[in-house]
């Protein structure tokens, strides 16, 4: 019994990480069809800012949570201005682009840090489920997770931003025809992705080892997960992040983590052969 | 331009370059006399993922070389250092260590980090019979007569770490490695010295290197209730197995002991309390209390500054290997790699960091001191001195000066 609370508990965690490292990619890609390969860059600097503000002396969960989206939301914003916005509808160049600027940053932070791997304490401790140990930072991650999940909905549902957003997605020229700039959307909308990412990495810095070429390791799943998801962003990365987190999680603590990602890669392409469009491709079309 | 025969004018311009090269021959060669410098290679990650690791080798290897030409270099020679940044990329390693060996034709060639780097460079300087020097602690059993390793193995380190647990923790282990022949190999040597000892192993996982959640693995771990969990996790997202287990909590429950924690700058750059206790054996740590420790320290402080405070064995390693080979060419009276070899397998002692160390002539590897430590605030605490420990680990089976033309890497058996 306390094994299966142990497990369960992992999995939420799992879904949580999986859905903070996808959605500031989803954002990128479900609404301006931008692949973003400096996604996992992004996530560095946040990680980097995390360390750098908490080691500065700047309160843990301030380090954390709140100047890591400011930061790295700056650095897409002005991403987008030099780079991106000249390359708007060619998705290849795009790629090229953002996977130089990928390069760039890691040979940025290198040359500027070190090739060091860094990292600050988890701010809470731990508890126990039974017999076993876990630890209170896996709920941060998850009420993070949530509190993300939650924003992004508030924002497109609720507000007139949003409205605007939604309504260039769909269709830009229409949009421009009743007096919204789409140039000034598709910026926000790089710096929100961006902010996202760097949030993920905040929030992901103390259980990580914060090296530059960091991204790495995450930036694959957080793909897999987007396009699992389909184009509603939100309730797609929920889903997605919620069947890929339960499958590698499950299969990994029952085998081995190499086991896992084979389940979670094989779970992806199943699904894409199924559903070629995501999960929200085919169901739930309507929702965000 | 058309193809096929060869016009006039190219004819003309291939012939004039065919000249200059014969006049210009004879000066080149000539000139290279004067004092032709014995070449050293180094084939090191300077960045890349265990660029951590490899940077302080690559310095290490600077001092020792600039220490060597201060003195006066080898044989009246000064000692020109050739090095390559392979950027912890494997593809780099043979490229860069065929250039060495058949380009830059190198007179010995010092380095590679991970097993897997030796393995793919190994058998490339075998055949272009250039000296090799494998500089780093790891998994032990390579018997190459071309080769040379000075780093500690697992019978001089990992059964420490395995006795120590046995005596204090209790007999039921857990072990967690990287998936790579270091960690397969460290693993089986675990379990071998556990069962030696009368304990038993729950259970072995072995992680790839760009695994970062441990969350699954430390869940394993719980359920199967060890008294110990032997670590041979390598890498920088490994790194992250260290933050998670003290975050769940798991540091006060079940205690820690690896076999390669704390090469890198795991200290100055992780928290105390993630650190602290977590008990490894190497051939040196840069806390030891020596004088010839300390001169290695401060005299690498004054080349590459203050913040110099994570030197781990690799380094010194880096730094036997090449003083070995340096006495070995004292020795010999040449570079020769056959004279080279004849005098290091008539066993060299050289003085290093740690201690006195011995070339062992049938092995290839070394006879060295051990230490048992532990970190406690950012600083090594010693637990235990081995003194002039073997590398037992190739059981015997390996003996160069019998069996010259030997070339395998010998693993633990463990059906015995």
């Amino acid at each position: 019994m306390d094994l299966a609370g142990l497990l369960a508990f992992n999995v939420l965690t799992g879904i949580a990480t999986l859905v903070l490292i996808t959605l500031g990619l989803g954002v990128i890609y479900g609404m301006m069809r931008i692949i973003n390969l400096a996604h996992g860059e992004f996530m560095m600097l946040g990680a980097y800012t995390a360390v750098m503000a908490s080691g500065a002396g700047v309160n843990i969960w301030i380090a954390m949570l709140v100047l890591p989206p400011l930061v790295v939301g700056v650095i897409g914003l002005v991403l987008e201005r030099t780079v991106i916005r000249f390359l708007y509808g060619r998705m290849m160049d795009t790629m090229l682009a953002t996977w130089g600027v990928s390069l760039g940053l890691i040979g940025l932070v290198t040359t500027l840090y070190g090739n060091v791997v860094r990292g600050v304490s988890t701010p809470v401790g731990s508890f126990d489920i039974g017999r076993y140990g876990a630890s209170l930072y896996s709920l941060v991650i998850m009420a993070t997770a949530l509190g993300a999940l939650a924003a992004m909905f508030g924002l497109l549902r609720f507000t007139k931003f949003g409205l605007i957003l939604r309504a260039t997605m769909q269709n830009p020229r229409m949009a421009a025809a009743l007096g919204v700039q789409p140039n000034r959307i598709y910026m926000a909308t790089f710096a929100l992705g961006a902010a996202l990412a760097g949030l993920a990495g905040g929030i992901l810095a103390p259980i990580s080892g914060v090296s530059p070429a960091m991204g790495a390791a995450y930036v694959a799943r957080a793909f897999i997960t987007v396009l699992g998801g389909g184009p509603a962003i939100i309730t797609g990365t929920g889903l997605a992040s919620g069947l890929f987190g339960t499958i590698n999680e499950l299969v990994s603590f029952k085998t081995t983590p190499v086991i896992g990602d084979v389940a979670l890669l094989a779970a992806a392409i199943l699904l894409i052969r199924l559903l070629p469009q995501g999960i929200t491709g085919r169901y739930l079309r309507r929702s965000l | 331009m058309t193809r096929g025969a060869m016009n006039r004018r190219e004819a003309l311009k291939l012939g004039m370059a065919a000249a200059a090269g014969t006049v210009s021959a004879p000066f080149v060669s000539r000139a290279g006399l004067a004092a032709e410098p014995i070449k050293l290679g180094s084939l090191l990650d300077g960045s890349g993922a265990l660029g951590l690791e490899g940077k302080r080798m690559i310095e290490t290897t600077e001092y020792a070389v600039e220490l060597l030409n201060k003195a006066g270099g080898l044989l009246g020679r000064p000692i020109q250092l050739i090095a390559y940044d392979t950027q912890s990329t494997m593809q780099l390693y043979t490229q860069y260590a065929q250039q060495l060996a058949l380009k830059d034709k190198v007179d010995v060639i010092q380095g590679g980090i991970t097993s897997a780097s030796r393995e793919a460079i190994r058998p490339i300087f075998g055949r272009s019979k250039t000296l090799y020097f494998y500089n780093t602690q790891y998994e032990g059993g390579v018997c190459d007569r071309n080769v040379f390793c000075t780093g500690s193995t697992p019978a001089q380190t990992v059964n420490h770490i395995v006795d120590y647990g046995l005596k204090n923790w209790g007999k039921k282990a857990y072990i967690v490695a990287a998936d790579y022949n270091y960690g397969h190999i460290t693993a089986s040597w675990m379990t071998k010295f556990m069962k030696d000892g009368g304990g038993s192993v729950a259970g072995t996982d072995f992680f790839p290197l760009d695994v970062t959640n441990f969350s699954s693995a430390i869940s394993r771990i719980q359920q199967a209730q060890p008294t110990l969990v032997l670590s041979a996790l390598v890498g920088a997202n490994h790194s992250g197995f260290y933050r998670q287990w003290d975050a769940a909590g798991m540091k006060a429950k079940i205690p820690l002991a690896s076999s390669v924690f704390g090469l890198g700058d795991e200290l100055t750059t992780m928290d105390p309390s993630t650190t602290d206790g977590i008990v490894t054996c190497y051939g040196w740590y840069n806390d030891l209390d020596t004088p010839a420790s300390k001169a290695f320290v401060s005299g690498m402080q004054a080349k590459f500054g203050a913040d110099v405070t994570d030197l781990s064995e690799l380094d010194t390693a880096t730094y036997e290997g090449i003083m070995f080979w340096a006495e070995a060419v004292k020795k010999a009276g040449s570079v020769e790699r056959d004279k080279v070899i004849a005098a290091l397998e008539g066993g060299i002692s050289i003085e290093s960091p740690t201690g006195t160390v011995t070339m062992d002539g049938a092995t290839h590897h070394t006879i060295r001191n051990t230490y048992l430590a532990r970190p406690k605030n950012r600083k090594w605490e010693i637990l235990a001195t081995f003194p002039n420990s073997f590398p037992a680990d190739t059981g015997g089976a390996c003996d160069l000066l019998k069996n010259p033309r030997m070339n395998k890497q010998f693993t633990p058996d463990l059906k015995g």
